[in-house]
């Protein structure tokens, strides 16, 4: 009889489905996974070590290449953990902007997700869809910071400025002609807060589209269904967050059960797993696409009839406006001294948690009353979510892997940090 | 959801002389616990029915050697790492905090892989970046930095610019590692500011 071994095989970590630079050693007995050991760190940065010797103002856009599928979320984090250790609470003008920039930051992350997952399982036509709407809500980011994705928006005290009241229009090309154009530039001749409501209205009708290529979809079924299947108490044993834990059946979600920033005067619902495998996370997080927009347009008609200030007037954590700079000797010192040496954070430690769109993304904030923190731990959720897919994975074969991955929503900013 | 006040009350019922301290700032309680009976308090923690802490969010090393610096009248902790773990219930919706101060160098506590699975990783990454060592942790190798990295990087005595740097050597025809050729520098000073400096909270 012929002698039977186990394989060793590595995946990754230059491999389209391994988003990004995970590397797995897979021992695998034929097609079924006996031991999955994921070696990580291949885009460790020293993040927190980093921010340990910067002022705090400095470390905000760190934060957006964390997740980098996420920004504003991650943002969102940070400041509100700092906030948190000055005692201080952002105008209610610019909580309400960071909810709806946090929820547009979800169907961001959302899109992306089920663009690669959907690729990864070989439906290939999601990726262009999801890619289509996504490039009207980087216009968003690119309309209110000037960065398409590392926006460095959200500031501690509020947001860096308010709404713009014109939302920038594209200009004639050599491959897009003055009637293209024009075409192009329909639902962009109003504000900002009109462009997203205008996106708003179409995007539910997007979600059906996805929708009628996966859901009923019999290849995309035989993947998923009955894959990966976490039980809720392994699911809080393993420290899951978001839509993992979601998927399992339990009801959390920090924007309802702790609630931050304008979301205890959202309206919204939590959707939630019933058997806990790829394809009920999958229907969770379609759903929360759906439920993010209609934040969104709660967000955007409040923004719409209250204006306010988005920043708070505290010139010793806030910079002065420009203006004023040019014209009075105490802003320029301000301006001086907050860009120089940046604020003293009084000591004492605080964690922050948000609900980002992977699950709980949490800062920890330990400050010795520097203008630097004294440390800094970025709890990210994809970190915890990675160390179970050797649980998940166990007595599956190779190709579910891909499937376990894509459902965990893997981005290796955040993990290796 | 309890109050941390109802909080303390039960956890230092039910665990007596393990807490040695409590605190609580911002909102947030830290118990500050025993190193030698972590184990016992975590799993305290966990299975208390008026506690019930499911879900291990954090856990992550600190190196206080260099805390507060700046300012000399500042009180610092007499041990140099901490352990500090993050617990959230979703059941009472409530959030702790527990800190096990370790002084001896390399640093030594018992690892909660038993009490929470998620522990694993964590722990992996504090050894990693502090070299505390988690005694019973079934695999306790480096996480983070690379394959043979010498030293742990987020302790306060090495450098922010690293060691060592890499490059491809083409007469050896592979990666070599060489001391580091960048100079340290800080653009912006660490100062600590009294409270209330230029009537901040005025």
């Amino acid at each position: 009889m012929a002698e039977i071994r186990n394989y060793t095989m590595n995946f990754g970590p230059q491999h389209p489905a391994a988003h990004g630079v995970l590397r797995l050693v897979m021992e695998m007995d034929g097609e079924v996974i006996e031991r999955l050991d994921p070696h990580i760190g291949l885009l460790h940065r020293g993040t927190e070590k980093l921010a340990e010797n910067k002022p705090f103002n400095q470390s905000i856009g760190y934060m957006d290449r964390l997740d980098y599928v996420s920004m504003m979320c991650n943002e969102h984090g940070y400041v509100r953990a700092v906030e948190k250790l000055l005692g201080i609470e952002a105008p209610e003008r610019a909580q309400y902007i960071r909810v709806m920039f946090d929820e547009i930051t979800r169907i961001l992350n959302h899109l992306l997700w089920l663009g690669t997952h959907g690729l990864d399982l070989g439906a290939m036509t999601m990726f262009l869809y999801c890619f289509r709407e996504r490039e009207d809500l980087m216009d968003c980011y690119e309309a209110v910071s000037g960065a398409r994705m590392h926006a460095t928006y959200y500031r501690v005290g509020g947001v860096h400025r308010d709404l713009p009241n014109q939302m920038p229009q594209y200009e004639p090309t050599k491959i897009h002609g003055k009637k293209d154009v024009a075409r192009m530039n329909e639902n962009r001749q109003g504000s900002l807060l009109d462009f997203i409501w205008d996106f708003t209205e179409r995007f539910p009708g997007c979600v059906d589209d996805y929708e009628t290529l996966l859901t009923d979809n019999r290849i995309w079924k035989q993947r998923t269904v009955g894959i990966g299947v976490v039980s809720p108490e392994r699911a809080m044993q393993m420290g899951f967050s978001g839509v993992m834990l979601r998927g399992s059946g339990i009801e959390w979600d920090l924007r309802k059960k702790q609630p931050y920033a304008a979301y205890d005067r959202m309206d919204f619902d939590i959707p939630v797993g019933v058997v806990g495998d790829c394809y009920d996370r999958y229907l969770v997080r379609m759903e929360e696409m759906r439920q993010s927009n209609r934040i969104i347009r709660q967000c955007v008609r409040w923004l719409k009839q209250n204006p306010g200030p988005v920043m708070i007037d505290n010139h010793k954590i806030a910079p002065p406006r420009r203006g004023e700079m040019k014209g009075d000797m105490e802003s320029l010192i301000h301006h001086f001294k907050l860009f120089t040496e940046g604020y003293c954070v009084p000591e004492g430690e605080a964690y922050a948690a948000v609900e980002a769109p992977k699950g709980e993304f949490g800062c920890y904030v330990i400050s010795d009353g520097a203008n630097k923190p004294y440390r800094l731990k970025i709890r990210a959720p994809g970190f915890v979510h990675l160390s179970s897919i050797h649980e998940m994975c166990q007595g599956h074969m190779l190709a579910d892997v891909v499937a376990v991955i894509g459902t965990q929503d893997i981005v290796f900013g955040e993990i290796d940090r | 959801m309890a109050t941390n006040e109802v909080i303390a009350a039960r956890a230092t019922q039910s665990l007596g002389d393990a807490i040695i301290g409590t605190k609580e700032h911002r909102g947030e309680i830290t118990f500050e616990i025993d190193a030698a009976r972590i184990q016992e308090a975590c799993e305290t923690f966990r299975d208390n029915p008026s506690l019930q802490c499911e879900v291990l969010i954090d856990l992550c090393g600190v190196d206080y050697s260099s805390y507060g610096e700046e300012d000399p009248s500042l009180p610092r902790p007499n041990k140099r790492f901490a352990v500090v773990y993050h617990l959230l219930s979703l059941s009472n919706n409530h959030r702790v905090r527990l800190k096990a101060f370790i002084g001896e160098d390399p640093p030594v506590i018992d690892s909660v892989v038993d009490v929470w699975s998620s522990a694993d990783w964590f722990e992996r990454e504090a050894f990693d970046l502090f070299g505390i060592v988690f005694l019973g942790h079934p695999d306790l190798r480096r996480i983070l930095t690379d394959y043979g990295f010498i030293g742990h990087p987020f302790r306060k005595d090495f450098p922010l610019i690293g060691n060592v740097e890499m490059r491809y050597d083409p007469d050896k025809g592979r990666v070599v590692y060489e001391p580091v050729s960048i100079e340290a520098r800080t653009l912006v000073p660490r100062v600590i500011r009294e409270e209330g400096f230029g009537g901040r909270n005025s």
